[in-house]
């Protein structure tokens, strides 16, 4: 049965919307958490890549939503000259290839597990707002509308996110910050089952790049994202058919999965009164590699214990929920800051110049790196091309 | 101009919806509904993976 009041309303049941949903209702929240879809977790919009350990932090693991998992990846440069690292990675979304259908469904059942109450085919049409503060949403259900009172609104709606929007937060994406992405789900035995792949080039995906990443028993997911500002209706899916045709012409197409991803430089304001927004809708995604799962989850975490404690002590506004928003930008601020600066200064390199960067540490036996000091490497053996991002890595 | 969406095309992803400015859009399970205060500025179209969104001389 649902109730008119909660502590907690979560929209979205994404992987933000469900950790979040699940840490209010295990610290005794009165949690309802609503997704407009009549499915949790489809389509997926994602190609599925996360660190195995982001994923221990918040879940099991369990075999029934891991797909493959990749020992390492390789970068191929416009003209195909490869860099190849093995081991597990810092911010990389390389470990694990999960099944996103499977995963978030899980991850909702954890959440209904800990207490909170879901329900699908909801969608949220509006927020109550009452001398400028939050005090819960309007929903639709079956046609039915009703309102539903909480002391905080958690917005976990993702890249399409309208919640924050309603509150007065400016959060809709320029075309230069989101990747708008095509991908195929394809059966491939010649594809590699071991390492996740990127390729770069303006031929392949300009302000963006290609993927191949293994989804086991001969699969993989075969991708690309391609800078807004540089789009055109249907570009993505063009390239796409491009990219297969050049270096998976056998592929049979088993999905066709598109979708946008937040690459915009990491903001605050993601908190205000009575509400917070988490993941996506917070464009909380990594803007070099576009990975959103594990920090929409990240969030969520701390998102949950934020709102909980706040609901607690009997104090809702922006000012107490800000925690929040100072807890995410110290564990993962600087981060998403120093990759949105290269991400911001990569783009702007001609495919030689990537090749050069690209050459310029092929020779390097990578194991057990860290992003981070594959950055540090490219800056250290190309002072002149990257002199920018000197100050930042 | 108006703005016109081809249901047989789009892959009802929502990455129109996250670059409207003006809220106009709104995505129901894999119906794209348009919303009134289009200002026909094209940046969905432009958007869209799979060049669902169009703007037009008339309504489809
Ligand atoms: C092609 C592509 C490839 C990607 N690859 C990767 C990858 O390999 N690794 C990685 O880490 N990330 C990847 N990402 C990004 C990743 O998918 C997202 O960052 C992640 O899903 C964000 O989680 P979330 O919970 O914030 O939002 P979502 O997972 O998008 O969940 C939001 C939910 O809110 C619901 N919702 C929206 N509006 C409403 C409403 N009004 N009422 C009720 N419910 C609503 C939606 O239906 C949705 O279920 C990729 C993205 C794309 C597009």
């Amino acid at each position: 049965m649902i109730d008119t009041e909660y502590d907690v309303v979560v929209v979205g049941a994404g992987p933000g919307g469900s950790i979040t949903a699940k840490n209010c209702a295990e610290r005794g929240m009165k949690t309802l958490m609503v997704e407009k879809r009549q499915m949790i977790g489809d389509p997926v919009r994602c190609a599925e890549g996360i660190a195995k350990h982001t994923v221990k932090k918040h879940i099991e693991p369990n075999p029934r939503w891991i797909c493959a998992e990749a020992k390492g990846f390789r970068i191929f440069s416009p003209s195909g000259i490869k860099v190849e690292m093995v081991g597990e990675f810092e911010s990389g979304e390389v470990g694990y290839v999960l099944d996103r259908k499977l995963f978030d469904r899980a991850l909702a059942h954890e959440a209904a597990r800990s207490g909170a109450t879901i329900l699908v085919k909801t969608r949220a049409t509006g927020l109550l707002i009452e001398d400028g503060k939050v005090c819960g949403v309007e929903l639709e259900h079956l046609g039915k509308k009703f309102c539903v009172r909480a002391k905080v609104v958690v917005g976990a709606d993702g890249v399409e996110s309208k919640v924050g929007r309603w509150a007065g937060m400016n959060t809709s994406l320029k075309p230069k910050d989101i990747e708008t992405c095509a991908q195929a789900l394809v059966y491939d035995p010649s594809t590699d089952q071991e390492f996740c792949e990127f390729y770069l080039g303006r031929e392949i995906a300009p302000g963006g790049y290609a993927w191949i990443f293994p989804k086991g028993e001969g699969c993989a997911n075969v991708g690309l994202g391609i800078l807004g500002s540089f789009s055109d209706a249907g570009a993505p899916f063009n390239y796409l058919n491009n990219f297969l045709k050049k270096y998976l012409p056998n592929a049979k197409i088993l999905e066709i999965i598109v979708g946008g991803v937040p690459v915009s430089k990491p903001t605050d304001g993601i908190v205000g009164e009575g509400i917070v927004l988490v993941g996506d809708a917070a464009r909380q995604s990594d803007p070099l590699t576009g990975g959103g799962i594990g920090n929409a989850m990240e969030a969520g975490a701390i998102a949950g214990e934020v709102v909980s404690e706040a609901i607690s002590e009997g104090d809702t506004s922006a000012e107490r929920l800000r925690e929040y928003e100072e807890r995410w930008f110290k564990e993962m601020g600087k981060r998403l800051m120093r990759n949105w600066l290269v991400k911001e200064h990569i783009i702007s390199l001609s495919d030689e110049e990537l090749d050069k960067l690209a050459k310029s540490i092929a020779d390097v036996k990578f194991k057990g790196l860290q992003l981070y000091e594959l950055l540090k490497h490219l800056v250290r053996r190309n002072p002149k091309l990257l002199w920018k991002l000197k100050g930042y890595i | 101009m108006v703005l016109n969406v081809n249901r047989y095309v789009c892959g009802y992803c929502g990455a129109c919806v996250a670059v409207c400015p003006h809220c106009v859009l709104e995505l129901v399970e894999t119906w794209l509904e348009i919303g009134s205060g289009c200002t026909e500025c094209g940046t969905c179209v432009k958007i869209c993976p799979v060049g669902a969104l169009s703007l037009d001389e008339v309504k489809a």
